[in-house]
């Protein structure tokens, strides 16, 4: 199927900005889609508020835009509700580890079959450029006047420490790669976390003088290397890309079908 | 006649009552006084091949259950005020994308943590207005365990009929009580099962579009049609819409669709109405104790009347108004300071014969403290 088949054109053009790299996310997730060879009908995507989360109205498939922080929570309902269905969750930083955090790490602690994509662009674009909790120290928003002292979170690290079964991280510069591993999250069984840093020359790249889309792409081709690679080694402050955790752990839905068939006593 | 007969406690016949009507979704978190309810469907729902999560808050809950109902299936939460409070965000959204669901509030002494095992009828205005927004809601509560197992039944039928949320108000002298429950055989009360689309697989279906009998048929998530859902004001395919005629026939359609129906969803029960000169109005647990100085007060010749109230919201504002017309004096009994009350004086002709007996201090209303009320009334001193 051509990658415009998943998209519901009627709706576009999308709300993004020039330069956002969210459309290079969406990219990303569709060929992901195409390549595994899923059907429309048994995709479910759920998300929460905020730039990111709209991506849910331009794809052709099963799509809920829920409530701010929450998208896991309801997508969890209609996980254990349809085990059979391939649940995908677009969220944003803010809307993933600020509001949702909680959601976030106990979603991850359940190891739901799921596959969680954090659009992270470090600033909340919707509301027009406040810090978030992956903004980090230093760093000019509408709500830090004096810049950020705020520590972030680092996705990777709060993923794994909370249970997720997969997680993996990427940029949108690296298109091959960040398709390359949601294609794998997808496929893998558990919840699979993918950090994606993204773009947002409006509000985080204004403020604080980056420059337009292209500089800021061209910064994560500078500023991250493979995991491992000699280059970290020689430059600590490298961000890593790549699958950091990949392992096999009960799921959740289908430990839970194993209480039903113990209560049902084998009966029907 | 088979009738199975229990002995339970209120919130068991929830329970029953919600597996009766098909619930086999449900997705909560611990809170008292409504924390049985979680237990026994715990147990209760695997056993029948069904689903039971406990999530992280309530917040997570009410979610949960949205997203479960979306895929076909009849859902609730349960809760207590704190709980109540966390999901209001949640419960709009339900409201705004026509989600069917059961939210049940176990009543407990408020507001913040206020004394959780203790009993209050403090929530009424908070199920009606808790969530922001213009919108409509239904709520419903029982003074009984028959009548809560009826009740409950009903919240589901309604939800599916009306495409809403439904609010149980129960409370924790309701829910903690045991006594008697005799179950009606399967078949033997009317459950109204999910309008789905008959729009074929390949063709265009609306998931906003309102038969001509007003209802919207829903399609199951994960079935043949593909559709957004959204709780930003959208059209009838269910996308995002700044378009004023959309925007306002969306919110006159949640509204009325409800509030055009009040007589129609008002549920109620009268006792010796016909020549009262002093009618009580009350609910839940606190109609127990306003049953018992009717039927006292009747014995001694007085001419009074109680009328239970099960659906609070939409307000029964013409049935109140009506059955308290040739009445000399109406008499909220509520465990609050006057939540219902204001509803009735907004209601009946003479708001100046409206009195409250309550209580707040977190002890069950008794009859005496009804009848003290009513001596003031009568000019006979306490």
């Amino acid at each position: 199927m051509a990658v415009k088949d998943y998209l519901r054109e009627r709706f576009f053009p999308h709300l993004w900005c020039p330069g956002c790299g969210h459309g290079g996310v969406l990219g990303g997730l569709v060929r992901a889609i195409e390549n595994l060879g899923l059907t429309k009908n048994e995709i479910v995507m759920v998300s929460g508020i905020g730039c990111s989360s709209r991506i849910t109205g331009y794809v052709d498939f099963h799509t809920m835009h829920t409530i701010h922080g929450r998208a896991l929570a309801f997508a969890t309902g209609v996980k254990l509700s349809r085990p059979e269905l391939k649940l995908i969750v677009p969220m944003g930083d803010g809307d993933a580890l600020a509001i949702g955090g909680n959601h976030f790490i106990h979603a991850a602690r359940r190891n739901v079959d799921m596959t969680a994509i954090v659009m992270n662009n470090r600033i909340y674009g919707m509301t027009g450029g406040q810090f978030s909790p992956l903004s980090g120290t230093d760093i000019s928003a509408t709500t830090a006047p004096f810049r950020t002292i705020d520590r972030s979170f680092d996705v990777v690290e709060l993923a794994t420490a909370a249970g997720a079964t997969f997680v993996a991280r990427s940029t949108s510069y690296h298109a091959q790669q960040m398709t390359d591993v949601i294609e794998k999250a997808i496929t893998h069984k558990g919840f699979s976390v993918v950090e994606v840093l993204t773009q947002c020359p409006t509000y985080f790249g204004r403020k604080n003088k980056i420059g337009d889309a292209p500089d800021m792409i061209k910064w994560f081709k500078d500023h991250t290397t493979t995991i491992g690679s000699k280059a970290k080694q020689e430059a600590p402050d490298l961000i890593e890309r790549g699958i950091f955790v990949q392992k096999e752990g009960p799921e959740y839905c289908e430990e839970y079908q194993k209480i039903v068939d113990r209560a049902m006593g084998g009966r029907k | 006649m088979g009738n199975t007969i229990k002995f339970l406690q209120g919130n068991e016949a929830c329970v029953e009552a919600a597996l009766y009507a098909g619930l086999d979704f449900f997705a909560g978190y611990p809170i008292t006084p409504s924390t049985e309810i979680a237990e026994h469907l715990a147990t209760r729902l695997p056993r029948i091949g069904g689903k039971f999560i406990q999530m992280e808050d309530e917040i997570a809950s009410i979610c949960a259950i949205i997203g479960a109902s979306l895929t076909g299936r009849k859902v609730m939460t349960a809760t207590s005020g704190p709980g109540f409070s966390l999901m209001q965000e949640a419960l709009g959204y339900a409201v705004m994308t026509e989600i069917p669901c059961v939210i049940v509030n176990v009543q407990r002494g408020g507001p913040s943590t206020g004394i959780p095992t203790h009993v209050s009828q403090g929530d009424v205005n908070q199920a009606r207005w808790g969530t922001h927004g213009d919108h409509a809601i239904i709520a419903l509560t029982a003074s009984n365990h028959q009548d809560v197992f009826g009740i409950t039944v009903e919240a589901f039928n309604l939800a599916e009929t009306y495409r809403t949320p439904v609010i149980l108000l129960f409370d924790e002298v309701v829910a903690h009580m045991r006594e008697k429950l005799v179950l009606p055989e399967p078949g033997e009360v009317h459950l109204v099962e999910r309008l789905r689309t008959s729009v074929k697989e390949g063709v265009d279906y609306h998931p906003y579009l309102p038969r001509e009998d007003g209802r919207l048929p829903m399609s199951d998530f994960g079935g043949v049609h593909r559709y957004n859902v959204t709780g930003l004001v959208h059209d009838m395919w269910g996308f995002p819409s700044t378009e004023p005629r959309t925007v306002h026939a969306l919110l006159r359609h949640l509204v009325d669709k409800l509030e055009n129906r009040t007589n129609e969803l008002a549920r109620y029960k009268e006792f010796h109405l016909e020549d009262a000169d002093i009618v009580l109005i009350s609910y839940g647990s606190s109609a127990r104790s306003a049953l018992h100085v009717v039927e006292e007060r009747r014995q001694r010749g007085e001419r009074i009347g109680l009328l239970e109230l099960q659906t609070l919201w939409p307000f029964p504002s013409d049935i109140v108004r009506t059955k308290c017309a040739d009445s000399k004096a109406v008499v909220v009994v509520e465990m609050n300071m006057g939540q219902v009350m204001q509803s009735v004086k907004l209601a009946v002709e003479h708001p100046e014969r409206v009195f409250l007996a309550n209580r707040i201090d977190s002890v069950f209303i008794t009859p005496a403290d009804i009848i003290n009320i009513l001596r003031v009334i009568q000019g006979k001193g306490v």
